[in-house]
């Protein structure tokens, strides 16, 4: 074979890794079809939608560049709380603006807090993160005046989405919008991690020491991908706080880290989609077992992780492995060309 | 000034004895259990019952409440924890997380959700005067009982053939295993007494800290807060650092009540990014 | 003859151990430069001192006559440095061209591209196959790097510094652990290396040595015992006695 379709060949195989495998398309063909499908579950469903984009924040950090966080409800809170200020009093009445604004206001928690997770062990990290969401609810609680502490922030009331689209009680407007931004940050993430930068997040995960010793700027990376993620978790926040027009304490507290943890380990990390199965499967579990014992439900997700641990990660993510799997041979679009090539090549 | 001196010395030692076994844990086994304050909560809970439902008296219950503490934890150490011994950090966190969930939520449904207060004997009420300033009865035999406690831990590390046997598997495993020292049963009567001091600690914490079924999840911040800054290898470590956080923690919210919560967390950081890795890195030989 | 790497003074202390001690290494451009010594001399400290992965305690280091003392890691590698380690450090879950094209994106500049796919710049793609072509890794390079065998990964821990198109070139130990039959083709890489590129090579197999050596410096304990041709070294009776004669004779 020629070197010159050699090089053509790894680059097609290069390119086809992030080529769309019919399982996702499948998978989204359908979230979009629940819209007329289930109309009757789209309050659920925009809770799924809202925990599937936080869990891809996670995903982002956790999977794809290993920085293990227990206070990704930091920036969910700092979020949700933003938005709900700006539409409380009125600063920004589109919420489709308000929500980015909310998200960019978390991106830059996530800038300037990022220098917290750069060193240290796996323990550092989770303590670091979780000690800066604690810091955050503090705030919150403190200052009750703007937050309205405890009872929650009162009186939020959601303009109508680009002045056409007013949130039903039934939950369409919202379902049709979170999916939306779900959908739209997907492919942004799904960009991000195909690319150059993506693959050495993987690097940097992989090997760090090997990583900078071709040349990667480790702590630029990081930064960079923390920040992004930071924003993600922001956005899912203010999704939130729009779709129900209310935001309270619960947004920063230590479970909604814990839970966000169990449900990208129950999708599985690091493939993008783990936190969206995941949080179908948590949504659903929590329905059903709420629906039973709607107090004593934690002790369920305890049981769950102790489980999940004792029966090993990796003998779960061994499970999920077929779906993974099959997402990933992207490459036999790449492997018919490839042959078709090399038969080219023999020939000439 | 003086009582919230005390009252912080108060604090700080319940703290420690609270956070001590953790440590203990943490730089015996390098193993984060952030069920920790489950087995507090587990102490305070059985004082709850031995002197409210059984009449036991207070004194009497505190004995019994760190034997009965220490027992669970052998129990859950042996059938649960041993499993888990050489997974990640992150698999320790997630596992000891789940056991605080599921103690959250078991104890919500045993003794309901609401506060609970130990009846203490007459004699533990009010305050008496040394020197001139009013010290609370209870929290003096507080700083009595925590402080024979850390001579006696002190001694047993420094002074015993048990302590320098722990000591050993601290710092190498395998040399100390190669000893003959029966590391595994080391680790099983450690975690055992360490869970008990907690249990011992929920005990006498439950008037001053309050219990209920959350407790495990409010502490649990404190308590690592105290291992971060006190660090693992010693007992004076983290000694030291739940004086600092115990009076650091009360003058703070006394002085500064809008800021007072903050000091501890803002410490917590500040220290994990000086030392990062100084605080949780494996001492001796590796 | 211009010095292309040159340390002053480097120290580098662990608490009361002595790594490396008052070393004055000078590599000339273009050199064919070994550096040899018996176990715990401090080599590999002396590489991970030039690369940036430890920091000295005391003195300088010099690429090109620029000082690169307080630069990180990556730092060095875009300007000029790349090394390979004694022990594998490769990425388990990629593929060899997925690591060869870490390497070439980032001297390209363009590692830090978010936008673009992976593979879309020909110029990568096609630099990563000739890299792969020269080091014998077509046949496995859309495998999982853990699943390789030993020699390839011992190839490609070499293509991946070599694919930074670095002016210096440090080898820690390559022929480390690798199969006595698939020896010749570590041996034949090195050699194959471009003569514009200065090499340092870390070795214990004296055959490789001798082979590929124009200079040789002994470090022993930290400190430069002594420095010469490969003839010289040979003939020396110190460093007989101090390395060449550790084996029991001489």
């Amino acid at each position: 074979m020629s070197q010159q379709s050699l090089g053509e060949e790894v680059a097609r195989r290069l390119v086809a890794r992030a080529s769309w495998h019919p399982l996702e398309i499948l998978f989204w063909a359908a979230a979009l079809a629940s819209i007329y499908v289930l109309p009757g579950r789209h309050l659920i469903l925009t809770e799924i939608a809202i925990l599937g984009l936080f869990a891809l924040s996670l995903d982002l950090i956790l999977g794809y560049a290993g920085i293990v966080s227990l206070g990704q409800a930091a920036f969910f809170g700092f979020g949700a709380y933003t938005a709900g200020l700006l539409a409380k009093h009125e600063l920004v009445s589109e919420p489709l603006l308000a929500m980015i604004v909310s998200g960019v206001a978390a991106a830059l928690l996530g800038f300037v807090t990022s220098f917290l997770v750069l060193r240290g062990s796996d323990l550092t990290r989770i303590m670091v993160t979780l000690g800066v969401a604690l810091v955050l609810r503090e705030i919150a609680n403190r200052y009750a005046w703007l937050t309205g502490g405890a009872d929650g922030l009162q009186g939020i009331e959601i303009n109508p989405l680009l002045g056409l689209y007013r949130f039903d009680m039934y939950g369409h407007t919202a379902y049709c919008y979170a999916l939306g931004v779900l959908i739209v940050f997907f492919l942004l993430a799904r960009r991000i991690v195909h690319s150059p930068f993506g693959l050495s997040l993987q690097s940097i995960k992989g090997n760090p020491l090997r990583a900078s010793a071709v040349g990667i700027p480790i702590n630029g990376r990081l930064v960079a991908i923390y920040t992004i993620a930071a924003g993600y978790a922001g956005i899912a926040g203010a999704l939130l706080t729009q779709t129900t027009a209310f935001t309270s304490l619960s947004v920063l507290d230590f479970e909604r880290s814990a839970d966000l943890l169990l449900v990208l380990i129950i999708g599985g990390a690091g493939y993008l989609y783990g936190g969206l199965i995941g949080a179908i499967l948590f949504k659903l579990m929590q329905d059903y077992l709420a629906s039973l014992t709607p107090q004593y439900w934690p002790f369920w997700i305890g049981l769950l992780l102790v489980a999940i641990v004792l029966i090993g990660r990796e003998r779960i993510t061994s499970w999920t492995t077929p779906i993974r799997s099959l997402l990933a041979r992207l490459d036999w679009r790449a492997r018919r060309a490839a042959s078709a090539v090399a038969v080219e090549g023999q020939g000439s | 000034m003086l009582t919230i001196l005390f009252d912080g010395i108060a604090y700080g030692m319940l703290l420690f004895v609270l956070a001590c076994g953790l440590a203990v844990t943490l730089g015996l086994m390098n193993f984060v259990n952030l069920a920790h304050g489950a087995f507090a909560m587990a102490g305070g809970y059985c004082t709850v019952i031995l002197v409210n439902s059984w009449g036991i008296p207070f004194l009497a219950a505190l004995p019994l409440a760190f034997l009965s503490t220490a027992i669970l934890g052998l129990a859950f150490e042996r059938t649960l924890y041993i499993h888990v011994y050489g997974k990640s950090h992150l698999d320790q966190v997630l596992f000891t997380i789940g056991l605080v969930f599921m103690s959250v939520a078991a104890v919500d449904y045993v003794m309901g959700s609401s506060q609970v207060f130990v009846r203490l004997p007459s004699w533990l009420e009010g305050q008496i005067s040394v020197l001139g300033v009013g010290i609370g009865r209870y929290r003096l035999l507080i700083i009595i009982i925590c402080g024979l406690l850390t001579l006696l831990l002190q001694f047993i590390l420094a002074g015993t053939r048990f302590g320098s046997r722990l000591r050993a598997a601290v710092d190498d495993q395998r040399v100390a295993r190669g000893l003959g020292i029966n590391v595994g049963g080391v680790f099983a009567l450690t975690f055992a007494f360490g869970s008990g001091l907690a249990g011992l600690g929920g005990a006498l914490g439950a008037e001053i800290l309050g219990l209920d079924p959350i407790f495990p999840l409010k502490y649990m911040i404190y308590f690592l807060i105290v291992v971060t800054v006190g660090g693992t290898s010693s007992i004076t470590g983290p000694f030291l650092a739940s004086l600092l956080l115990g009076i650091g923690d009360v003058a703070g919210k006394y002085y500064m009540p809008t800021l007072g919560a903050f000091v501890i967390y803002s410490i917590m950081i500040l220290v994990l990014i000086w030392r990062p890795q100084g605080l949780f890195a494996r001492g001796g030989a590796r | 003859m211009t010095v292309m790497l040159e340390t002053i003074a480097l120290e580098k202390r662990f608490g009361g151990l002595v790594a490396a001690s008052n070393v004055a290494l000078k590599v000339e451009k273009g050199a064919r430069h070994a550096l040899i010594g018996p176990n715990g001399a401090g080599k590999t400290t002396l590489i991970n001192l030039l690369t940036g992965v430890l920091r000295p305690t005391a003195g300088r280091i010099l690429l090109d006559e620029r000082d690169i003392t307080s630069l990180k890691p990556h730092s060095r590698v875009k300007l000029g440095i790349a090394r390979t380690f004694q022990i594998n450090q490769l990425f388990a879950d990629l593929t060899p061209i997925e690591t060869v094209s870490l390497a070439v994106s980032e001297r390209l500049g363009c590692g830090k591209d978010w936008w673009r796919i992976v593979g879309r710049p020909r110029q990568v793609s096609d630099e990563v196959v000739k890299i792969l072509e020269n080091f014998r890794l077509v046949d496995v390079m859309h495998e999982r790097t853990a699943i390789l065998p030993y020699g390839k990964q011992r190839l490609l821990e070499i293509a991946v510094a070599v694919a930074s198109a670095p002016r210096v070139l440090l080898l820690d130990e390559p022929a480390a652990g690798v199969p006595e039959d698939e020896r010749h083709m570590i041996l034949d890489i090195v050699a194959g290396l471009p003569p514009d590129v200065t090499v340092l090579l870390i070795e214990h197999d004296m055959d490789l040595v001798f082979q590929f050596a124009k200079f040789i410096s002994v470090l022993v304990n930290g400190v430069l015992f002594v420095e010469g041709s490969p003839e010289a070294i040979a003939r020396d009776e110190r460093v007989r006695q101090v390395y060449l004669g550790e084996a029991g004779h001489g």
